[in-house]
């Protein structure tokens, strides 16, 4: 009871001593905020591409164009010898008239498509092979292309495997930009502190004088560090948060002409958590940093 | 309650500030330190307060050896010394009432009962009615009297006094010595360092007295 005393103390003090230097604090949470949201909205994005790309897809495909004028009697065939291949999990067809179909459907272009005098889409198996490793796929594929019923064969996990490429390096840029703003974020706390201890020399004199133990005059200074990280942590969300939502007004506009409904998806609420938690950590740490190496030096004499 | 056992301070450089001092004071005495400036009173009292520690010799404080003491268990043998200084070292960014409050703030008292001894403590030293004044407006002798308030509101066993009277008129430092009296008068252990022959005219208590570094014979009784 004693010490929880204390500490609302020291959190009344903290505060007090935030709101009497509304420029400077500002001006850090600023700062601390926006070097934040910079890695904050680079994982938002990430994320966001990434459900897409799973949902466009789970499982490679491949798939095989056939001629023109193929006979029902030959498709049915074809189908069960490729239904014979072990390697081969499922085969599914899509006749020309329905991919034109589910084309007019899809997108915003049913006009166009009606003005064409034929429909141009050839006949389809989609293959869903058993194995997934992508070698056993490219030999599958190799084999598929020797084929001389198909016209065109392709294999659908090209494109994904490169997005992967591109969803892991973006990935590591966020990890390398998180790492350095989380120590420029400390080393803003560190200075703060720095030049606090310094103005309040006389008065950590006198305490130590007095009898202040050394976790009484570092607890102030650790709630600062603390409490500037944590409101720079919120400015960051609001400054995330507001920048999706501006984003996202003019995302749907754009996605509405290629018929997707891709939106930035805003910071759920474990993410919002774990930034409000790292953030007031890393000012506590640089607080902490900056108590250990300044506050020995100011001892009474 | 304070007891020196062949003490010696050496600063780097070579300066002997004190040499071979002995002494014993008894729980509830009330002792003078005089000297020349530099015979090393200050550097006594800093010895006595854990401020610095004797290059050789047992400076026994309440049973601790600062000699010895580790530096965590400082903290816990100063808030049973009340230290007034030459300089008041009073904070400017707070009023009286609130630099006086500090040490029971460090002691993790509860508020009310803290304002109730700061009240007590500023009304003992006359400066009830400028609570809520801050320091600075305060002149040399309230300055003292607030320093004295601050010193004395943990209630502790030992009261140490470096040059109370020492920028002070003689009704001025009168005031202070009456107040170091009743102190004194309830069992408190007094220390007092001074260079004003007049105060030990005025208020006779036992005296030791230092020469460049060294307790004169006679004092040390």
């Amino acid at each position: 009871m004693k010490r929880l005393r204390e500490h609302f103390h020291v959190l009344q003090t903290t505060l007090r001593r935030l709101w009497l230097t509304p420029g400077a604090s500002l001006l850090n949470m600023t700062i601390i905020g926006i070097a934040l949201s910079l890695p904050v909205g680079a994982y938002v994005l990430l994320k966001s591409v990434q459900q897409l790309a799973s949902t466009v897809a789970d499982a490679p495909q491949i798939s095989a164009f056939l001629d023109a004028g193929k006979r029902d009697t030959e498709l049915s065939a074809l189908k069960e010898k490729l239904e014979g291949i072990e390697r081969i999990a499922k085969v599914e067809f899509v006749s020309r008239d329905a991919a034109l179909q589910q084309l007019q459907q899809s997108t915003g272009v049913s006009d166009m498509i009606g003005d064409l005098p034929h429909n141009p889409l050839p006949d389809t198996f989609i293959i869903y092979p058993k194995v997934t490793d992508t070698a056993a796929m490219e030999a599958l594929f190799q084999e598929l292309q020797s084929w001389k019923q198909f016209d065109h064969v392709q294999l659908d996990s090209a494109w994904i495997k490169k997005l992967d490429a591109l969803l892991n390096l973006g990935r590591l840029a966020t990890a390398i930009l998180a790492t350095s703003l989380s120590l420029a974020l400390i080393a803003i706390t560190f200075n703060t502190i720095r030049l606090q201890i310094l103005t309040r020399r006389d008065e950590i004199e006198v305490t130590k004088l007095i009898g202040a133990s050394d976790s009484f005059i570092r607890r102030p200074f650790l709630y600062f560090g603390l409490l500037q990280g944590l409101t720079g942590g919120f400015v960051a969300w609001l400054l995330v948060s507001a920048s999706l939502w501006l984003l996202n007004g003019s995302l749907v506009n754009l996605t509405q002409l290629y018929a997707s409904d891709f939106l930035l998806h805003p910071l759920s609420w474990p993410d919002s958590l774990a930034l409000f938690v790292f953030s007031g950590y890393l000012g506590w740490l640089g607080a902490w940093f900056s108590v250990s190496q300044h506050l020995w030096q100011i001892e009474p004499r | 309650m304070i007891r020196f056992g062949q003490v010696y301070k050496r600063y780097p450089g070579g300066h002997e500030a004190l040499q071979d001092v002995s002494f014993d004071i008894a729980k509830g005495e009330m002792v003078y330190l005089t000297g020349h400036s530099g015979a090393g009173k200050s550097t006594l009292l800093k010895l006595v307060a854990a401020i610095e520690r004797p290059t050789s010799g047992s400076v026994l404080i309440d049973g601790h050896n600062i000699r010895a003491i580790k530096r965590e268990a400082i903290p816990a043998l100063r808030r049973n010394i009340g230290l007034i200084f030459q300089d008041h070292k009073l904070l400017f960014d707070r009023n009286a009432f609130d630099n006086v409050i500090l040490p029971l703030q460090i002691s993790g008292f509860d508020h009310r009962e803290a304002a109730k001894r700061v009240r007590a403590a500023l009304d003992k030293v006359g400066l009830l009615s400028r609570e809520k004044a801050n320091p600075i407006a305060l002149s040399g002798g309230e300055q003292q009297r607030l320093c004295i308030a601050r010193a004395i509101v943990t209630r502790p066993d030992i009261l140490l006094a470096d040059e109370p009277t020492g920028n002070l008129d003689a009704d001025y430092s009168s005031e202070i010595l009456n107040i170091f009296k009743s102190f004194h008068q309830v069992g408190v252990t007094l220390l007092i360092s001074t260079h004003d022959q007049s105060v030990l005219q005025r208020f006779p208590a036992r005296a030791l007295h230092l020469d460049h570094g060294v307790l004169q014979q006679g004092t040390a009784a």
